[in-house]
C-alpha cells in the first residue's frame, strides 16, 4: 500500500489533489483513501491531505505517520512545517521549488530520500495564466514515483475538469511530468 | 437491470447524498453541522438540478428539522434528515417523539464530539446520548458501509412490525470526509429494492384506514396519556424494537443477495473469532484498523479476534454471546466516556450480556478516540497486549481504561 | 386486553396511541365557573379582536355579527379584557 501526504496552504489545491491521486488510481481499479487533516480553514494556512493506494481494500481508518510519499506544493513551507516527518530514508520527497535537487537539499540539510523539484508555480502560470500549482505537482509526482498512470492522470483530470481547461491542465502535467528534476 | 456495480470515488457525506437521491424520498428538512454539511450540500445540487423530485426544506435548528421530519412522515412521506452534535443533541426530545409516533423517518448522524470543549471530530457521544430514545442505530466502518446501510435503512423502518426511525451512523472526518471506493448500485436496482413507503393500516371507527393524517379520516397523533395508559404505549414500542432485529437481518440478507457484500449476519460481524482468546468489540471506522491488527497478530500465532457490532439498537445480546464462546479476555472499545458510570455505554451492554454466560470471559474496558484522537494500530496492539496480560495472568488490572491520552 | 380495571393492555392501544375523536366531541363549555361572556351587538364594532384573542375559537364570527358559542367558552374573560368598546361583559350565568 502506498501512503502519501501532501502539503500545501488553502487555496492551492492540497485537497483536491489527494482527491484527484484517489481517483485516478480508482481508473486502474485500484482500492482508495483520500482524506484531509482540518485546522482552521482560511487562504493560506497549511493543509494537510493524505492519499493511500492499494491493490486490496484499505481497512486502516487511522492517520499516516509514515508516508512513503511527501509532496509540497508550497516552497515556503519546507520551512514553516517539518514536511519530512516521518518520510522513510528511501521515501520521495516532491517538492514545488525552482532550483536543482542538489541545491535544495544542500540548503535544507536533507539527507536520503529521493528528491524531486519542479517549479510548479511558473509553470501553472504559464499554462494556466493562474497560481494553482496543484496539478502540475501531481504530473512531477506521477513521474516521480509511478504510483498510478499519467494516463490515468491526465483522464481523471479531464473528467473533472472538462473542456478548455482540462485540456490546460493536462498539458500543464505533462509539462511537469517532463520537466520535473530527481537530486 | 444490471447488477453489475459501478465503482465510485465517494466520502461517507457523499455516499450518503448518492443513496439518499436514488432512494427518492419525499421531504429533507434539515440544518447544517459539521462534518454533516457535505450531505445537504451535495443533495440540494441534486434538487437543484432536478435529478429528484425531493422537497427540501431549510429550517432555523435541528430541532425544527425534526419537527418538520415528524410532520412529513405523518402525512405518509418518506422522509430523511442528517446531524451530528449539538445538533443531534438540540433534537433531543424530538427524537423520542418521533419514535413514539412510530415514524420510520431515516437520519444519518455523523459521530463528532460533544461540546464542551467545542470539538468537530469523531467520537460516539452524541448518538450514545440517544441510546434510550427508542430509534434503530446502525454502525457503518466506511463509506461503502455507509451507502449500503442508508439503502437498507428504509426498508428495516419501514417494516410492518418495526415501523421506527432509523439513525444510520458514521465516523466524522474519518469515514464522512474521507473518500473510498464504493461500489453503487443503478437506480433502478435501488428503486426496486426500497419501493414506496407502505403505510400500516388501522382500524378508526370500523374502518381500516392508512397510518397518516388524512382529512378524509382525520386522527391526532402525540396523544397526552397520563399514568392510566402511558406505560402501555411504551410497552409497545419496546415490542417494536424486539421485531426490528428479525427485520435487520432479512433486509441485510436481501441486500447481500443483491450486492454479494455483507456485514456478518446484519448485526454483528465475527472476524477470526472461532478459536481466539481474545477479542476485541468495536463500532464504526476503528473495527477496520483492528481488523489489520488482528491479521498481524495472527500471522506471529497470536489467537486474536474482532467483533464488529454494527446494529447497536436493537442490541445484540444472543448473537455476541455466541461470538464470544471460548474467549479468555475480552476487550471493549468505547468512543465515549463513563463519566460515573461503571465504564462506557458498549462496555456495560456487553458486560451485561456476559453475565448469563456460564464460562464467562474476563471484560475490560478501553474508551478511546474522544474528539478524533487517533486510534492507530500501534495503539490497538497495545490493547491486545493488555488482554495477553489478563490471559496470562488470570486478573483484571483496571476494569476502566483511557487508551491514548496523556 | 384489557385489566380488570376494564382499561386497555398494551396490545389493544391503537398504533403509536393515536385517537380520532374529534376536537369537537369535547363540549369544553361545562368548564365554565360563574360567569359567561355577553356580547352587546349594538356596542359592537365588529373589529373582530375578541375573535382574534378568544384562546378557545370561542367567538363566532359569522360575516355579519358577533356571537359566543357556548358549547365551548370556557369563561376566561379575555373577550371582555380586549374589547376595546367594552360591548362585552362577564355576566352570572
Amino acid at each position: 500500500m502506498m501512503e502519501i501526504r501532501l502539503h500545501g496552504r488553502g487555496g492551492q489545491g492540497a485537497w483536491t489533489a489527494s482527491i484527484l491521486l484517489a481517483r485516478s488510481a480508482l481508473l486502474e481499479g485500484k482500492h482508495v483513501q483520500s482524506f484531509p487533516e482540518f485546522t482552521p480553514e482560511r487562504m493560506g494556512a497549511p493543509v494537510v491531505a493524505y492519499t493511500r493506494i492499494s491493490e486490496e481494500p484499505v481497512d486502516v481508518h487511522s492517520g499516516i505517520y509514515e508516508p512513503g510519499v511527501v509532496v509540497v506544493l508550497d516552497p515556503t513551507l519546507v520551512t514553516a512545517v517539518n514536511v519530512l516527518d516521518g518520510l522513510a530514508a528511501d521515501g520521495a520527497l516532491i517538492v514545488n521549488e525552482r532550483r536543482a535537487p542538489s541545491e535544495f537539499r544542500a540548503e535544507n540539510r536533507i539527507v536520503g530520500r529521493d528528491i524531486w523539484t519542479v517549479p510548479a508555480t511558473d509553470l501553472s502560470v504559464e499554462v494556466l495564466g493562474r497560481n494553482i500549482p496543484n496539478t502540475a505537482m501531481l504530473g512531477a509526482t506521477v513521474k516521480a514515483t509511478g504510483i498510478v498512470k499519467l494516463d490515468s492522470l491526465i483522464t481523471e483530470v479531464k473528467a473533472r475538469f472538462p473542456g478548455k481547461v482540462g485540456e490546460a491542465n493536462a498539458s500543464l502535467i505533462q509539462r511537469a511530468y517532463d520537466e520535473v528534476r530527481k537530486g | 437491470m444490471s447488477l453489475q456495480p459501478k465503482v465510485e470515488g465517494l466520502n461517507g457525506d457523499e455516499a450518503i447524498a448518492y443513496a439518499l437521491k436514488q432512494c427518492n424520498v419525499d421531504l429533507v428538512a434539515a440544518y447544517p453541522i459539521t462534518p454533516q454539511t457535505i450531505i445537504v450540500e451535495k443533495f440540494s445540487e441534486y434538487v437543484a438540478n432536478g435529478e429528484v423530485d425531493t422537497e427540501f426544506v431549510t429550517v432555523e435548528s435541528e430541532h425544527s428539522a425534526m419537527s418538520a421530519c415528524i410532520g412529513g412522515a405523518a402525512v405518509g412521506g418518506r422522509i430523511f434528515t442528517a446531524t451530528a452534535s449539538a445538533g443531534l443533541a438540540l433534537m433531543h426530545e424530538m427524537n423520542y417523539v418521533a419514535a413514539s409516533h412510530r415514524l420510520p423517518i431515516v437520519m444519518a448522524v455523523v459521530n463528532r464530539a460533544l461540546s464542551g470543549p467545542i470539538n468537530i471530530h469523531a467520537d460516539h457521544s452524541d448518538s450514545m446520548g440517544e441510546r434510550d430514545a427508542s430509534w434503530i442505530q446502525l454502525f457503518s466502518e466506511n463509506p461503502q458501509e455507509v451507502y449500503d446501510n442508508m439503502i437498507q435503512a428504509f426498508r428495516v423502518g419501514e417494516a410492518p412490525t418495526v415501523q421506527l426511525p432509523c439513525m444510520v451512523l458514521l465516523d466524522g472526518f474519518v469515514v464522512s470526509h474521507t473518500l473510498q471506493d464504493v461500489a453503487v448500485l443503478s437506480d433502478d436496482v435501488v428503486k426496486g429494492f426500497v419501493g414506496r413507503r407502505g403505510l400500516p393500516l388501522i382500524n378508526v371507527m370500523g374502518q381500516t384506514v392508512p397510518y397518516k393524517l388524512d382529512v378524509e379520516h382525520p386522527l391526532t397523533m402525540g396523544p397526552l396519556a397520563l399514568y392510566d395508559y402511558y406505560f402501555e404505549h411504551k410497552r409497545q414500542q419496546e415490542e417494536a424494537m424486539m421485531n426490528a432485529k428479525e427485520v435487520i437481518v432479512k433486509v441485510h440478507d436481501e441486500y447481500a443477495q443483491l450486492t454479494g457484500r455483507r456485514v456478518g449476519d446484519g448485526l454483528i460481524h465475527p472476524y477470526r473469532m472461532e478459536d481466539a482468546e481474545m477479542a476485541l468489540i468495536c463500532m464504526g471506522s476503528t473495527a477496520g484498523t483492528t481488523r489489520t491488527v488482528v491479521n498481524e497478530l495472527r500471522e506471529k500465532g497470536v489467537r486474536a479476534g474482532l467483533v464488529k457490532v454494527r446494529t447497536f439498537r436493537p442490541f445484540p445480546a444472543r448473537e455476541i454471546l455466541d461470538a464470544v464462546a471460548g474467549v479468555k479476555a475480552l476487550g471493549v472499545l468505547d468512543r465515549s466516556g463513563a463519566y460515573g458510570a461503571v465504564g462506557g455505554p458498549l462496555f456495560n451492554e456487553v458486560r451485561s450480556t456476559l453475565y448469563d454466560c456460564a464460562d464467562r470471559p474476563f471484560v475490560v474496558d478501553y474508551v478511546y478516540g474522544l474528539g478524533g484522537r487517533d486510534m492507530p494500530p500501534t495503539l490497538i496492539r497495545e490493547v491486545y497486549d493488555d488482554l495477553a496480560r489478563v490471559v496470562k495472568t488470570g486478573a483484571v488490572q483496571q476494569t476502566l481504561n483511557f487508551v491514548g491520552v496523556r | 386486553m384489557s385489566g380488570s380495571s376494564g382499561k386497555l393492555g398494551w396490545t389493544g392501544i391503537p398504533l403509536g396511541g393515536v385517537s380520532w375523536r374529534l376536537s369537537e366531541d369535547l363540549k369544553t363549555g361545562d368548564w365554565r365557573g360563574e360567569l359567561k361572556p355577553v356580547v352587546d351587538n349594538a356596542k359592537c364594532k365588529e373589529c373582530l379582536f375578541c375573535w382574534v384573542f378568544c384562546p378557545d375559537a370561542a367567538v363566532r364570527w359569522d360575516g355579519t355579527k358577533i356571537s359566543i358559542n357556548y358549547d365551548y367558552c370556557k369563561g376566561c374573560g379575555i373577550c371582555e379584557k380586549e374589547c376595546p368598546f367594552d360591548a362585552i361583559a362577564m355576566v352570572k350565568e
